[in-house]
């Protein structure tokens, strides 16, 4: 097993798991506690009209899907900020209208057809060196800002209308957690896909929100579970020739119901103890 | 009650208008509250209560008049008010301590980082201790009962030590028994704090305030604690004595209008 490791894109997958994990922890714990599943979803899916503009203009793809996915997530976040539309009318309108984009991009792209499903469910085997470098900034990024506004990324997930009371730019705060929602998006999908990435972002903060304490220990368990997810459902799809995001995910999938197994088994037994005494 | 009034004038609004679209919310609001006044401002559901605070607190602008608080804009002087919310937003399952929760009283625009001082942390202990909650402040505010939780929202008021405490429906999650105990606690911090508070809930008015205000879109205002006919008929619209309210409710007599 060993063996593999040596192989260069095993390493780069490595690193790729590596360095996603910290945003689906960092970015994945602010999306869950601050119920915005639904809008990372749109957010993913609208992605993927950026993945079309690249294919169709010979552009490279990680840059040209990070700034449209910037873009639309902007775009989103003006049209719901102040709840003026109904904020899942809005999502759902953007997360059709990328993919559509994507898709009818991609009909006029010539040449194969590959890229389509890598992008839908995920490449890591497939990440070059470069995009490692990419994600290594963008993790830097968006480290950086989440320690420099953390106490105020906490008080608006809190209570928002008590922050804003406070003077916090609770505003500025939701358009920046949309652009960091839209970056996280695009590194993500190159693990898993868009069709995966909600799982990323919320099953390893779903899970490490139940034994953390505070928001900081909850993203740092929560990026601890995401590397676990992904270097054993990368070991489990190398071993049985599976695909690798799935993979990834199925083991995401699988811890989760263990453990809610796991915690109904221990609360049926003590209600069995306390009924028998 | 004179010597109150001749004190610095805290909060000032003068002809406020407010409408929500073309539907007036405010009419023609006058009120000043001074330095060490404790008011209580009664008034129906969607009578403007909400309004009235949002426009204090700097978070609304009105349609016409003036408002300001210690002299100034009040969005200049946010950091010296201390407000508890009706907190029907709050989303109390995130990961939170309790003292974390008081720390956020603390945050402020311009203010960075992701660690708070010991100083932060020392107000923040003392504010838990003013409301006898300092033994919970490692506990998830989950576990706490609604009255526990209450003190840890006023806590969280009080920590930056403000000039002017504003609190919004205070006692509308607290039991009969738990609204009395926090009455008696707004008393005794009365001595030391200007403070207003706006309820539906005629009870308030067992809490030892100076002063009187009811509001449903106008607003009045007795400089003494207690209802004059006027009061009760802007608040309910019927005479004290055909109300059924009166007949039956737990209020006190001496401040209800004969």
């Amino acid at each position: 097993m060993l063996d593999i490791l040596s192989l260069e894109f095993m390493q780069n997958a490595i690193w790729a798991s590596l360095l996603v994990s910290l945003v689906c922890g960092i970015v994945g714990s602010l999306v869950v506690v601050n119920r915005m599943v639904f809008l990372a979803g749109g957010v993913a899916h609208t992605a993927y009209g950026g993945v079309g503009i690249a294919i169709f203009f010979g552009l490279p793809v990680m840059i040209t899907t990070i700034g449209f996915t910037l873009l639309a997530s902007l775009g989103i976040a003006t049209a719901t900020v102040n709840r003026k539309f109904k904020t899942d009318t809005v999502i759902g309108i953007f997360w059709a209208t990328g993919m559509a984009l994507g898709i009818i991009l991609m009909d006029l792209s010539p040449g194969y057809r590959v890229d389509l499903m890598s992008y839908l469910f995920g490449s890591i085997l497939s990440v070059p060196g470069i995009d490692i470098w990419l994600m290594l900034a963008v993790d830097i990024v968006i480290l950086g800002l989440v320690l420099l506004f953390y106490k105020n990324f906490l008080a608006i997930s809190f209570d928002q209308e008590f922050a804003r009371t406070r003077g916090v730019p609770v505003a500025g705060l939701y358009f920046l957690l949309m652009a960091m929602i839209a970056i996280s998006v695009v590194m993500i999908i190159r693990l898993v896909g868009l069709i995966l990435v909600i799982a990323l972002l919320t099953i390893p903060p779903y899970l490490a929100q139940r034994k953390a304490k505070s928001l900081g220990k909850m993203m740092l368990l929560s990026v601890l579970w995401s590397i676990f997810f992904c270097l054993v459902g990368l070991f489990i799809a190398y071993q049985f020739n599976l695909t690798s995001g799935a993979t990834i995910v199925g083991t995401g999938s699988v811890c989760l119901s263990l453990m809610l197994g796991w915690d109904q088994f221990k609360k049926i037994n003590s209600t069995s103890r306390v009924q028998y005494r | 009650m004179s010597e109150m009034q001749n004190r610095e004038k805290i909060i000032q609004l003068q002809g406020v208008n407010f409408f929500y679209g073309n539907n007036p919310v405010l009419e023609g609001v006058d009120l000043e509250v001074s330095r060490g006044e404790f008011i209580a401002v009664l008034g129906p559901n969607g009578g403007g209560k909400t309004t009235l605070i949002k426009l204090i607190l700097g978070l609304l602008y009105p349609n016409s008049g003036k408002v300001s608080i210690f002299g100034r804009e009040p969005k200049r002087v946010v950091h010296r008010i201390g407000y508890l919310p009706q907190h029907i937003e709050i989303k109390e399952d995130i990961p939170v301590t309790v003292l974390e929760i008081v720390l956020m009283g603390l945050v402020r625009s311009g203010k960075f980082g992701w660690f708070y001082s010991n100083k932060d942390r020392e107000l923040a202990f003392n504010a838990l201790e003013k409301v006898e909650m300092k033994k919970y402040s490692n506990c998830n505010i989950t576990s706490l009962s609604g009255g526990q939780k209450q003190r840890v929202y006023i806590a969280r008021a009080l920590v930056s030590n403000p000039d002017l405490l504003v609190l919004d429906e205070p006692t509308s999650n607290i039991d009969p028994q738990g609204k009395f105990c926090f009455y008696e606690f707004l008393t005794s911090l009365s001595n030391s704090e200007t403070i207003l508070v706006v309820s539906h809930d005629l009870s308030i008015t067992s809490a030892g305030i100076d002063s009187l205000g009811c509001l449903n879109k106008k607003l009045l205002y007795n400089p003494e604690p207690k209802l004059t006919q006027e009061m009760f008929e802007l608040l309910y619209g019927v005479h004290r004595h055909t109300c059924p309210i009166t007949r039956h409710g737990p209020y006190p007599e001496f401040i209800l209008p004969t």
